[in-house]
């Protein structure tokens, strides 16, 4: 398990006990640490290489890391920082991990009074967040240096990472959601693979209740309902909000569409009613529903059980394809005292683990390269590769400061809907009217 | 024995260890007496004034002056907005408006329920505790026991347990014949009997462990009276330990509503808010507005108005309780 954004907290439970202390504690150990960096380069009288992230020959630097990586994901990172390290002798990165929940409240408040680390990561829907609020540096110097160009990055991906014309992140990868199955069931219900338009969908649900599964697909109230609900908004020909994302947007035929075909699954009996939080997953992972969709990042998790289980891009339910994902994007924090030296050692530090990004793309990802996402290298991660099909049907919430106000909304929405609370069209509208006064609130504050 | 009332009791246990003692005689007669070595007093008083002047005053002016704005840590202008933050909270047309109010009532429901119970139960465990029987520090100990858990172990621990469909609590429902799909977590009134069970499992040794102190300050000489003027088990405990404990009782029922109003864990962890936001406590929302939506101005304003229903409760309580002179 490994991932999530920041308003989706729900999913994280387990790691934030289980991280809490820990990260605490090493915050601590970074805050005691931060000064023999200065003092390291305090006397540095050596030059200052300017070439925007190639190379660095200035003084030693100490470079802090933050990110979220609590679950699976963060062996994989500490190895390609270590890897790093041992390359660049002028340069020690220090990663810092905490829960991602923690992370974006944490890192706005470190970065205001000058204590905040110098490199980090954010997903795609925070950074117009982060940046409106002064928090991350934009990178458009980096991505001409380092020739980062467009057409080496699939178009979503790229576009979704500038805020006011400026970039402001890096993208490091992409995580999809996608379907997944277990392929026991399957074949005791005589299906040969997963079933990826509606109809088929449909069908496959009473051949596994046929074979005895008769609660195939448990649809969960909180995490990840609400990333369905977006993906099939999508496929509905949906979307989250109007143009300038100034209104939502969710309360539209599409959305009523796509709430309701999550709800029936309830009525319909394939799902029980009343699925909490993680329930649906643990249910899978025992063996008890067939169908779950569910992040890319669980594959190093089922990977580790003795579940029969495949992954597959996800079905395509309304008129067109369309999945949600994330992406990781790599940021230059704000400094209050700005240390050249250390800015441009964290834009080399950028690029390298840019480049690298096969490396992360084993620990459950896509990469953001096309060069890499096409490597032989990437063609040989099954689960990965199968998912990265997508990357041209994904996609992202809208580069909006404070969008994560509106979206808590939806996902409330979805929440009541699935629990039969309240109709699909009545909730999504009650969600979106408050949405708006909430983006309006924004707008005003953020001045965008 | 009526005649004894409480300020003779109080007379009679000394060295209570507890701090509730406000407002009782001995307190009072102490403070005149020693008028001509202030200083000393204010001595000793001075390290934790200075904490509480840095920790609690400072920051409460400075959180009124921040609720005057919209407030967000990060960004260059703060504009000055007045009472707009409070307001919203009174025009159900606002954003925030119906949310505050429903998790105002969300924490009125949770702090109906949950003190009575946190008040009276655990009385009768330190009832029994206080009795002589075998094993007694034994069950002391594991009624006391779930308190040293911290509120994210108890959390997650009732998830699983009391989770719709895969966990234990309706899995053994079912095997003695009940239900088997009370939706614990995830539904009404449900959510709300859960998350006072467990939080009633979770404290009910801290009071009780506070009662078992106040019991044991009682002294015996006065049940022996009772008992030889032929007062029954229930005069007893009616007019000797009841009388007794009522400074301790003041102090539980006092922190109980402080404690449950202020609740945000149990709800954060077990239901998340759910069923919508039905659970979401007055807390949890502030939480929310002022650390993740960075609407630091209307979270301080929705603290203010928090902390006045506090305040008023609290001076009920005490009126309520207070001692009244023969």
């Amino acid at each position: 398990m490994a991932d999530e954004l920041p308003f989706e907290r729900k999913q994280s439970r387990r790691r934030f006990v289980m991280t809490a202390a820990g990260a605490g504690a090493s915050l601590w150990l970074a805050g005691c640490g931060g000064s023999s960096s200065e003092d390291a380069t305090g006397g540095g009288d050596e030059t200052t290489a300017g070439d925007g992230g190639k190379t660095y020959t200035g003084p030693k630097v100490d470079l802090a890391f933050w990110n979220g990586f609590t679950g699976g994901d963060g062996p994989f990172m500490r190895d390609m920082v270590t890897k790093f390290n041992t390359e660049n002798e002028n340069i020690k990165v220090k990663m810092i991990v905490q829960q991602w929940a923690d992370y974006y409240q944490k890192v706005p408040t470190a970065v205001a009074s000058g204590r905040g680390p110098d490199v980090g990561v954010m997903h795609v829907d925070t950074l117009a967040t982060n940046a409106a609020r002064n928090v991350i540096v934009p990178l458009d110097d980096v991505a001409t240096s380092l020739q980062l160009q467009q057409d080496d990055f699939a178009e979503t991906i790229w576009n979704a990472g500038i805020y006011k014309d400026q970039r402001f992140g890096i993208p490091l990868d992409m995580h999809p959601l996608g379907f997944y199955y277990n392929t026991a069931h399957l074949e005791k219900a005589g299906l040969s693979e997963a079933p990826m338009t509606r109809e088929a969908h449909d069908e496959a649900l009473e051949k596994l209740k046929g074979a005895g599964y008769d609660k195939a697909f448990w649809q969960s109230s909180t995490w990840p309902a609400h990333l369905m609900f977006m993906s099939l908004l999508w496929q509905f020909g949906g979307d989250l909000y109007n143009e300038d994302a100034s209104q939502a947007a969710w309360d539209s035929d599409a959305g009523v569409e796509a709430l309701t075909w999550q709800r029936s699954l309830v009525e319909d009996g394939y799902s029980p009613p009343n699925v909490a939080s993680d329930a649906d997953y643990i249910a899978f992972k025992n063996e008890k529903n067939s169908f779950h969709w569910d992040g890319i990042w669980q594959t190093q998790d089922l990977a580790k059980t003795s579940v029969p289980w495949a992954v597959a891009p996800l079905p395509q339910i309304g008129t067109q394809k369309a999945a949600w994902a994330g992406s990781h994007n790599l940021v230059i924090m704000r400094q209050k005292n700005p240390d050249e030296n250390k800015l441009q050692a964290s834009k080399v530090f950028l690029n390298w683990i840019s480049e690298h990004s096969i490396d992360w793309a084993k620990a459950g990802q896509v990469p953001a390269r096309n060069s890499v996402r096409e490597s032989a290298e990437f063609q040989g991660l099954k689960n990965q590769s199968i998912l990265a099909e997508q990357i041209d049907v994904v996609r992202f919430p809208p580069a909006v400061p404070g969008i994560g106000d509106a979206q808590a909304e939806m996902e409330q929405a979805v929440n009541r809907a699935v629990l039969g609370k309240q109709s699909p069209k009545e909730s999504l509208a009650q969600a979106a009217s408050k949405a708006n006064k909430l983006l309006e609130e924004n707008k005003k504050k953020y001045g965008a | 024995m009526g005649s004894g009332g409480p300020s003779t009791i109080e007379r009679v246990g000394g060295g209570r260890p507890l701090p509730p003692l406000i407002g009782s005689p001995r307190i009072r007669a102490r403070g005149t007496s020693s008028a001509g070595s202030g200083w000393i007093a204010y001595l000793f008083l001075a390290p934790y004034l200075t904490l509480f002047t840095v920790f609690v005053v400072v920051p409460a002016i400075y959180g009124v002056w921040v609720s005057f704005h919209s407030w967000d840590l990060l960004l260059p202008n703060k504009p000055w907005v007045g009472l707009d933050n409070y307001r919203n909270l009174f025009d159900t047309n606002s954003a925030v408006g119906d949310d505050f109010w429903n998790a105002m009532k969300a924490t009125a429901i949770f702090t109906v329920f949950s003190v009575p119970l946190l008040v009276v139960l655990p009385l009768g465990v330190a009832l029994i505790l206080n009795q002589k029987f075998r094993g007694r520090n034994f069950f002391r100990a594991v009624y006391f026991a779930p308190y040293v858990l911290g509120v994210a172990v108890i959390g997650v621990l009732w998830t699983l347990l009391l989770d719709p469909n895969i966990g234990v609590v309706n899995y053994y429902l079912e095997k003695v014949g009940a239900s088997d799909n009370i939706a614990w977590t995830t539904s009404l009134p449900w959510a709300w009997v859960a998350l006072v069970g467990v939080t009633v499992w979770w404290t009910l040794g801290y009071n009780a462990v506070i009662y078992l102190a106040g019991l044991q300050d009682i002294s015996r000489e006065l049940y022996e009276a009772a008992k030889v003027d032929g007062a029954s088990r229930w005069g007893r405990f009616r007019h000797v330990t009841l009388p007794g404990l009522r400074p301790v009782l003041v102090f539980i029922i006092t922190i109980t509503i402080l404690a449950s109003a202020n609740m945000f864990g149990q709800a954060y962890l077990i239901t998340g808010g759910a069923p919508g936001n039905e659970t979401r406590t007055a807390i949890m929302l502030i939480a929310q507005e002022g650390l993740q939506n960075f609407r630091l101005g209307s979270a301080a304003a929705m603290s203010f108005v928090l902390a006045l229903f506090l305040m008023l409760v609290s001076l009920v309580t005490f009126f309520v309780f207070r001692e009244r002179k023969v």
